[in-house]
Protein backbone atom coordinates (compact mmCIF):
# COMPACT_ATOMS: atom_id res chain seq x y z
CA UNK A 1 0.00 0.00 0.00
CA UNK A 2 1.16 3.36 -1.05
CA UNK A 3 2.21 5.81 1.77
CA UNK A 4 0.39 9.30 0.71
CA UNK A 5 2.59 11.10 4.02
CA UNK A 6 6.19 11.68 4.10
CA UNK A 7 8.27 9.47 6.77
CA UNK A 8 9.03 11.06 10.31
CA UNK A 9 12.30 11.51 8.97
CA UNK A 10 11.43 13.75 5.90
CA UNK A 11 8.76 15.89 7.21
CA UNK A 12 10.17 19.38 6.59
CA UNK A 13 9.91 22.21 9.04
CA UNK A 14 10.25 25.71 8.79
CA UNK A 15 13.76 27.22 8.34
CA UNK A 16 16.45 30.24 8.13
CA UNK A 17 15.58 33.63 6.89
CA UNK A 18 18.36 34.77 5.25
CA UNK A 19 19.34 38.39 5.11
CA UNK A 20 17.63 40.53 2.35
CA UNK A 21 20.34 42.22 -0.05
CA UNK A 22 20.93 45.77 0.98
CA UNK A 23 20.03 48.73 -1.70
CA UNK A 24 17.66 47.27 -3.68
CA UNK A 25 14.38 47.48 -4.67
CA UNK A 26 13.78 44.65 -7.02
CA UNK A 27 14.00 41.61 -4.79
CA UNK A 28 12.71 38.43 -5.58
CA UNK A 29 11.84 36.00 -2.59
CA UNK A 30 12.41 31.79 -3.19
CA UNK A 31 11.63 29.22 -0.62
CA UNK A 32 14.32 26.25 -1.03
CA UNK A 33 14.14 23.33 0.29
CA UNK A 34 17.44 22.23 2.53
CA UNK A 35 18.40 19.06 3.96
CA UNK A 36 22.30 18.44 5.45
CA UNK A 37 23.44 14.98 5.96
CA UNK A 38 25.82 15.87 8.65
CA UNK A 39 23.41 17.91 11.47
CA UNK A 40 20.57 14.79 11.71
CA UNK A 41 18.14 17.49 11.68
CA UNK A 42 14.93 17.21 9.76
CA UNK A 43 14.98 18.91 6.28
CA UNK A 44 14.15 22.81 6.51
CA UNK A 45 12.38 24.99 3.92
CA UNK A 46 14.99 28.70 4.22
CA UNK A 47 13.71 31.78 3.08
CA UNK A 48 16.39 33.96 0.21
CA UNK A 49 15.79 37.36 -1.01
CA UNK A 50 17.60 37.38 -4.63
CA UNK A 51 18.43 41.32 -5.93
CA UNK A 52 17.12 40.67 -9.55
CA UNK A 53 19.35 44.31 -10.98
CA UNK A 54 22.37 41.94 -10.24
CA UNK A 55 21.37 38.41 -11.36
CA UNK A 56 20.37 36.88 -15.03
CA UNK A 57 16.75 36.02 -15.48
CA UNK A 58 16.92 32.02 -14.60
CA UNK A 59 16.16 30.29 -11.78
CA UNK A 60 19.03 28.71 -11.78
CA UNK A 61 21.33 31.85 -12.35
CA UNK A 62 19.44 32.82 -8.95
CA UNK A 63 20.45 29.65 -7.45
CA UNK A 64 24.22 30.18 -8.37
CA UNK A 65 23.50 34.28 -6.93
CA UNK A 66 22.22 32.39 -3.71
CA UNK A 67 25.00 30.14 -3.39
CA UNK A 68 27.65 32.98 -4.85
CA UNK A 69 26.22 36.02 -2.38
CA UNK A 70 24.09 34.61 0.65
CA UNK A 71 24.83 31.27 1.07
CA UNK A 72 27.81 28.98 -0.03
CA UNK A 73 26.35 25.57 1.35
CA UNK A 74 23.37 25.50 -0.84
CA UNK A 75 23.24 22.45 -2.59
CA UNK A 76 22.39 21.63 -6.54
CA UNK A 77 23.33 19.93 -9.66
CA UNK A 78 23.74 22.13 -12.73
CA UNK A 79 26.11 21.98 -15.34
CA UNK A 80 24.88 23.56 -18.81
CA UNK A 81 22.74 26.17 -18.08
CA UNK A 82 21.17 26.14 -21.71
CA UNK A 83 18.86 23.02 -21.20
CA UNK A 84 20.80 19.97 -22.62
CA UNK A 85 22.04 17.80 -19.74
CA UNK A 86 19.60 17.73 -17.70
CA UNK A 87 21.33 18.29 -14.39
CA UNK A 88 19.45 20.90 -13.01
CA UNK A 89 15.56 19.32 -12.99
CA UNK A 90 14.22 20.04 -9.70
CA UNK A 91 10.66 20.54 -8.58
CA UNK A 92 9.83 24.37 -9.02
CA UNK A 93 6.26 26.47 -8.19
CA UNK A 94 4.89 22.55 -7.92
CA UNK A 95 6.09 21.54 -11.17
CA UNK A 96 9.56 19.59 -12.58
CA UNK A 97 11.57 21.29 -14.79
CA UNK A 98 14.84 22.52 -15.26
CA UNK A 99 15.65 25.31 -13.40
CA UNK A 100 17.76 26.67 -16.35
CA UNK A 101 15.32 27.13 -19.09
CA UNK A 102 12.68 28.75 -16.49
CA UNK A 103 12.99 32.57 -16.19
CA UNK A 104 11.72 33.77 -13.01
CA UNK A 105 9.57 36.04 -14.98
CA UNK A 106 7.16 32.78 -15.59
CA UNK A 107 7.08 31.77 -12.04
CA UNK A 108 3.16 32.79 -11.26
CA UNK A 109 3.38 33.74 -7.86
CA UNK A 110 5.27 36.20 -5.34
CA UNK A 111 7.43 33.16 -3.87
CA UNK A 112 9.54 31.22 -5.74
CA UNK A 113 9.88 27.71 -3.99
CA UNK A 114 11.91 25.65 -4.78
CA UNK A 115 12.13 21.55 -4.00
CA UNK A 116 13.89 18.65 -5.22
CA UNK A 117 12.53 15.86 -7.92
CA UNK A 118 9.73 14.77 -6.11
CA UNK A 119 9.53 11.52 -4.06
CA UNK A 120 13.35 10.44 -4.57
CA UNK A 121 16.00 9.47 -1.57
CA UNK A 122 17.90 12.87 -0.71
CA UNK A 123 21.34 13.39 -0.98
CA UNK A 124 21.51 17.03 0.50
CA UNK A 125 19.39 20.29 -0.24
CA UNK A 126 18.16 19.58 -3.73
CA UNK A 127 20.21 16.84 -5.05
CA UNK A 128 17.98 13.34 -5.38
CA UNK A 129 19.41 10.15 -5.17
CA UNK A 130 19.17 9.12 -9.11
CA UNK A 131 20.74 5.56 -9.00
CA UNK A 132 17.90 3.23 -9.62
CA UNK A 133 16.62 6.04 -11.77
CA UNK A 134 19.29 5.40 -14.24
CA UNK A 135 19.61 1.28 -13.33
CA UNK A 136 16.19 1.07 -15.10
CA UNK A 137 17.51 2.90 -17.54
CA UNK A 138 19.69 0.47 -18.20
CA UNK A 139 17.22 -2.76 -17.51
CA UNK A 140 15.73 -1.43 -20.80
CA UNK A 141 19.05 -1.92 -22.66
CA UNK A 142 19.46 0.92 -24.49
CA UNK A 143 21.80 0.30 -27.25
CA UNK A 144 21.61 -1.37 -31.09
CA UNK A 145 20.83 -4.79 -30.99
CA UNK A 146 21.20 -6.74 -34.28
CA UNK A 147 21.48 -10.22 -35.51
CA UNK A 148 22.13 -9.63 -39.23
CA UNK A 149 25.58 -9.68 -40.43
CA UNK A 150 27.03 -5.83 -39.51
CA UNK A 151 27.02 -4.15 -42.71
CA UNK A 152 30.18 -2.58 -44.69
CA UNK A 153 28.85 0.78 -44.15
CA UNK A 154 26.35 2.47 -41.48
CA UNK A 155 22.87 0.84 -41.22
CA UNK A 156 20.64 2.03 -43.53
CA UNK A 157 17.64 3.68 -42.71
CA UNK A 158 15.25 5.36 -44.78
CA UNK A 159 13.93 8.95 -43.83
CA UNK A 160 11.08 8.07 -42.70
CA UNK A 161 12.25 5.33 -40.33
CA UNK A 162 14.52 7.84 -39.15
CA UNK A 163 11.77 10.52 -38.52
CA UNK A 164 9.92 7.86 -36.42
CA UNK A 165 12.45 8.84 -33.76
CA UNK A 166 11.79 12.06 -33.53
CA UNK A 167 10.47 13.03 -30.05
CA UNK A 168 11.98 10.07 -28.54
CA UNK A 169 16.11 10.80 -29.80
CA UNK A 170 15.79 14.39 -27.79
CA UNK A 171 15.62 12.71 -24.27
CA UNK A 172 18.09 14.20 -21.51
CA UNK A 173 17.79 11.66 -18.96
CA UNK A 174 16.69 14.41 -16.07
CA UNK A 175 14.03 12.53 -14.49
CA UNK A 176 11.48 15.12 -14.64
CA UNK A 177 8.99 12.71 -15.91
CA UNK A 178 9.57 10.08 -14.22
CA UNK A 179 9.58 11.77 -10.50
CA UNK A 180 6.26 13.56 -11.52
CA UNK A 181 4.53 10.15 -12.23
CA UNK A 182 2.56 9.60 -8.84
CA UNK A 183 2.28 5.83 -9.87
CA UNK A 184 6.34 5.86 -9.94
CA UNK A 185 6.18 7.58 -6.66
CA UNK A 186 4.11 4.47 -5.02
CA UNK A 187 5.58 1.49 -7.19
CA UNK A 188 8.87 3.28 -8.29
CA UNK A 189 10.80 -0.16 -7.28
CA UNK A 190 9.01 -2.35 -10.04
CA UNK A 191 7.45 0.23 -12.52
CA UNK A 192 9.82 1.17 -15.23
CA UNK A 193 9.02 4.87 -15.34
CA UNK A 194 7.84 7.39 -17.75
CA UNK A 195 11.68 8.29 -18.73
CA UNK A 196 12.94 4.67 -19.13
CA UNK A 197 9.81 3.53 -21.12
CA UNK A 198 10.40 6.30 -23.40
CA UNK A 199 13.78 5.12 -24.03
CA UNK A 200 12.47 1.58 -24.55
CA UNK A 201 9.92 2.71 -26.84
CA UNK A 202 12.77 4.74 -28.78
CA UNK A 203 14.43 1.03 -29.45
CA UNK A 204 11.40 -0.59 -30.18
CA UNK A 205 10.56 1.49 -33.33
CA UNK A 206 13.92 1.72 -34.42
CA UNK A 207 13.83 0.00 -37.94
CA UNK A 208 17.59 -1.17 -37.16
CA UNK A 209 17.01 -2.86 -34.16
CA UNK A 210 16.34 -6.48 -34.85
CA UNK A 211 15.59 -7.04 -30.68
CA UNK A 212 11.95 -6.00 -30.72
CA UNK A 213 10.82 -9.50 -29.79
CA UNK A 214 13.35 -9.63 -27.10
CA UNK A 215 12.35 -6.21 -25.66
CA UNK A 216 8.68 -6.31 -25.74
CA UNK A 217 9.22 -9.74 -23.70
CA UNK A 218 11.15 -8.22 -21.40
CA UNK A 219 8.62 -5.41 -20.44
CA UNK A 220 5.30 -7.88 -20.34
CA UNK A 221 4.99 -7.19 -17.14
CA UNK A 222 2.28 -6.16 -14.63
CA UNK A 223 4.48 -3.22 -13.14
CA UNK A 224 7.35 -2.79 -15.58
CA UNK A 225 5.03 -1.18 -18.28
CA UNK A 226 1.40 -1.51 -16.95
CA UNK A 227 1.96 0.54 -13.77
CA UNK A 228 1.43 3.69 -16.51
CA UNK A 229 -2.30 4.77 -15.60
CA UNK A 230 -2.25 7.56 -18.23
CA UNK A 231 -2.27 9.88 -15.36
CA UNK A 232 -0.08 12.29 -17.67
CA UNK A 233 2.09 14.10 -15.33
CA UNK A 234 4.90 13.27 -17.63
CA UNK A 235 4.14 14.61 -20.73
CA UNK A 236 2.64 17.70 -18.35
CA UNK A 237 5.86 18.44 -17.04
CA UNK A 238 8.46 17.29 -19.16
CA UNK A 239 11.07 20.22 -20.04
CA UNK A 240 12.08 19.39 -23.64
CA UNK A 241 7.97 19.00 -24.78
CA UNK A 242 8.71 15.40 -25.44
CA UNK A 243 5.42 12.84 -24.73
CA UNK A 244 5.92 9.90 -22.68
CA UNK A 245 2.86 9.10 -22.00
CA UNK A 246 2.32 8.48 -25.48
CA UNK A 247 5.28 6.26 -26.17
CA UNK A 248 4.20 4.20 -23.93
CA UNK A 249 0.41 4.03 -25.06
CA UNK A 250 2.47 2.64 -28.43
CA UNK A 251 4.09 0.23 -26.69
CA UNK A 252 1.22 -0.94 -25.07
CA UNK A 253 -0.27 -1.27 -28.57
CA UNK A 254 2.48 -3.10 -29.96
CA UNK A 255 1.91 -5.53 -27.27
CA UNK A 256 -1.75 -5.82 -28.45
CA UNK A 257 -0.55 -6.33 -32.02
CA UNK A 258 1.46 -8.63 -31.36
CA UNK A 259 -0.64 -11.07 -29.37
CA UNK A 260 -3.48 -11.10 -31.88
CA UNK B 1 39.49 4.36 11.85
CA UNK B 2 36.12 6.48 12.77
CA UNK B 3 33.22 5.00 10.31
CA UNK B 4 31.37 7.81 8.25
CA UNK B 5 28.37 8.12 9.83
CA UNK B 6 25.49 9.11 7.05
CA UNK B 7 22.12 9.99 8.56
CA UNK B 8 19.14 7.81 6.76
CA UNK B 9 17.96 9.90 3.61
CA UNK B 10 14.76 11.74 3.79
CA UNK B 11 12.29 11.40 0.96
CA UNK B 12 11.79 13.98 -1.09
CA UNK B 13 8.43 16.02 -0.56
CA UNK B 14 5.87 14.34 -3.66
CA UNK B 15 1.76 14.88 -3.08
CA UNK B 16 2.72 17.56 -0.73
CA UNK B 17 3.70 20.00 -3.22
CA UNK B 18 3.07 18.91 -6.78
CA UNK B 19 0.86 21.19 -8.63
CA UNK B 20 -2.54 19.84 -9.54
CA UNK B 21 -3.38 19.01 -13.12
CA UNK B 22 -6.53 18.36 -14.86
CA UNK B 23 -4.89 14.74 -15.83
CA UNK B 24 -3.38 14.03 -12.50
CA UNK B 25 -6.96 14.72 -10.58
CA UNK B 26 -9.14 13.26 -12.94
CA UNK B 27 -7.22 10.15 -12.90
CA UNK B 28 -7.39 9.95 -8.88
CA UNK B 29 -11.57 10.88 -9.20
CA UNK B 30 -11.39 7.79 -11.72
CA UNK B 31 -9.82 5.45 -8.83
CA UNK B 32 -12.14 7.20 -6.51
CA UNK B 33 -15.33 6.98 -8.70
CA UNK B 34 -14.59 3.15 -9.24
CA UNK B 35 -14.16 2.35 -5.68
CA UNK B 36 -17.45 4.38 -4.82
CA UNK B 37 -19.16 1.90 -7.63
CA UNK B 38 -18.84 -0.75 -5.26
CA UNK B 39 -20.89 0.64 -2.33
CA UNK B 40 -23.36 2.10 -4.97
CA UNK B 41 -24.30 -1.55 -6.61
CA UNK B 42 -24.68 -2.17 -3.04
CA UNK B 43 -27.77 -0.10 -2.80
CA UNK B 44 -29.17 -1.51 -6.00
CA UNK B 45 -28.45 -4.91 -4.31
CA UNK B 46 -30.31 -3.68 -1.27
CA UNK B 47 -33.59 -2.67 -3.53
CA UNK B 48 -32.97 -5.88 -4.66
CA UNK B 49 -33.22 -8.19 -1.35
CA UNK B 50 -36.38 -5.65 -0.50
CA UNK B 51 -38.21 -6.98 -3.47
CA UNK B 52 -37.47 -10.63 -2.96
CA UNK B 53 -38.40 -10.54 0.90
CA UNK B 54 -41.91 -9.44 0.29
CA UNK B 55 -44.27 -6.25 0.53
CA UNK B 56 -43.30 -4.55 3.99
CA UNK B 57 -38.95 -4.40 3.34
CA UNK B 58 -40.04 -3.42 0.00
CA UNK B 59 -42.17 -0.74 1.04
CA UNK B 60 -39.19 0.64 3.84
CA UNK B 61 -36.64 0.67 0.90
CA UNK B 62 -38.88 2.38 -1.77
CA UNK B 63 -39.63 4.75 1.07
CA UNK B 64 -35.62 5.58 2.15
CA UNK B 65 -35.31 5.77 -1.78
CA UNK B 66 -37.68 8.72 -2.18
CA UNK B 67 -36.95 10.22 0.62
CA UNK B 68 -34.31 13.85 0.50
CA UNK B 69 -31.75 11.54 2.00
CA UNK B 70 -31.82 9.01 -0.37
CA UNK B 71 -32.40 10.93 -3.51
CA UNK B 72 -29.21 12.64 -2.59
CA UNK B 73 -27.90 9.44 -2.53
CA UNK B 74 -28.98 8.47 -6.01
CA UNK B 75 -28.22 11.48 -7.08
CA UNK B 76 -24.43 11.52 -6.08
CA UNK B 77 -24.47 7.35 -7.41
CA UNK B 78 -25.75 8.64 -11.02
CA UNK B 79 -22.92 11.46 -10.95
CA UNK B 80 -20.16 8.43 -9.76
CA UNK B 81 -21.67 6.07 -12.48
CA UNK B 82 -21.44 8.84 -14.93
CA UNK B 83 -17.98 10.44 -14.09
CA UNK B 84 -16.55 6.79 -13.99
CA UNK B 85 -17.99 5.79 -17.79
CA UNK B 86 -16.94 9.31 -19.39
CA UNK B 87 -13.57 8.37 -17.82
CA UNK B 88 -13.17 4.85 -19.31
CA UNK B 89 -14.07 6.31 -22.19
CA UNK B 90 -11.32 8.68 -22.08
CA UNK B 91 -8.84 6.02 -21.07
CA UNK B 92 -10.19 3.66 -23.98
CA UNK B 93 -9.73 6.75 -26.73
CA UNK B 94 -5.92 6.83 -25.20
CA UNK B 95 -5.54 3.59 -25.02
CA UNK B 96 -5.53 3.71 -28.70
CA UNK B 97 -2.84 6.83 -28.91
CA UNK B 98 -5.61 9.20 -29.83
CA UNK B 99 -6.08 12.79 -27.87
CA UNK B 100 -2.75 12.76 -26.49
CA UNK B 101 -1.41 16.06 -27.18
CA UNK B 102 -1.46 18.83 -25.16
CA UNK B 103 -4.41 20.78 -25.22
CA UNK B 104 -6.40 17.65 -26.20
CA UNK B 105 -5.69 16.09 -22.96
CA UNK B 106 -5.97 18.76 -20.40
CA UNK B 107 -9.61 19.42 -22.34
CA UNK B 108 -10.68 15.50 -22.44
CA UNK B 109 -10.04 15.78 -18.45
CA UNK B 110 -11.70 18.93 -18.29
CA UNK B 111 -14.65 17.19 -20.51
CA UNK B 112 -14.82 14.28 -17.96
CA UNK B 113 -16.01 16.31 -15.57
CA UNK B 114 -18.40 18.97 -17.05
CA UNK B 115 -19.58 16.05 -19.03
CA UNK B 116 -20.44 14.13 -15.89
CA UNK B 117 -22.64 16.71 -14.21
CA UNK B 118 -23.83 17.68 -17.59
CA UNK B 119 -25.03 14.11 -17.76
CA UNK B 120 -26.58 13.76 -14.29
CA UNK B 121 -28.35 17.18 -14.35
CA UNK B 122 -29.86 15.37 -17.25
CA UNK B 123 -30.72 11.64 -16.36
CA UNK B 124 -32.53 13.59 -13.19
CA UNK B 125 -34.49 15.96 -15.03
CA UNK B 126 -35.82 13.48 -17.16
CA UNK B 127 -36.53 11.36 -14.70
CA UNK B 128 -38.28 14.02 -12.57
CA UNK B 129 -40.45 15.10 -15.79
CA UNK B 130 -40.94 11.11 -17.12
CA UNK B 131 -42.07 10.04 -13.74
Amino acid sequence: MAQFTLPKNSKYTEGKAWPKPSASGNVQEFRIYRWNPDDGANPRIDTYYVDRDDCGPMVLDALIWIKNNVDSTLTFRRSCREGICGSCAMNIMGKNTLACTLGMDDCDGDTIKIYPLPHMPVLKDLVPDLTSFFAQHAAIEPWLQTETAEPETEWRQTPEERSKLDGLYECILCACCTTSCPSYWWNGDRFLGPAALLQAYRWLIDSRDESTGERLDNLHDPFRLYRCHTIMNCANTCPKGLNPAKAIAEIKKMMVARAV
Amino acid sequence: MAEAKVAPRPLSPHLQIYRWSWTMAMSIFHRATGSALYLGIALFAVWLVALASGPGPFETVQWFFGSPIGILILFGYTWVLMHHMLGGVRHLVWDFGHGMEPAQRINMARFTLIGSIALTVLIWVVAFIAF
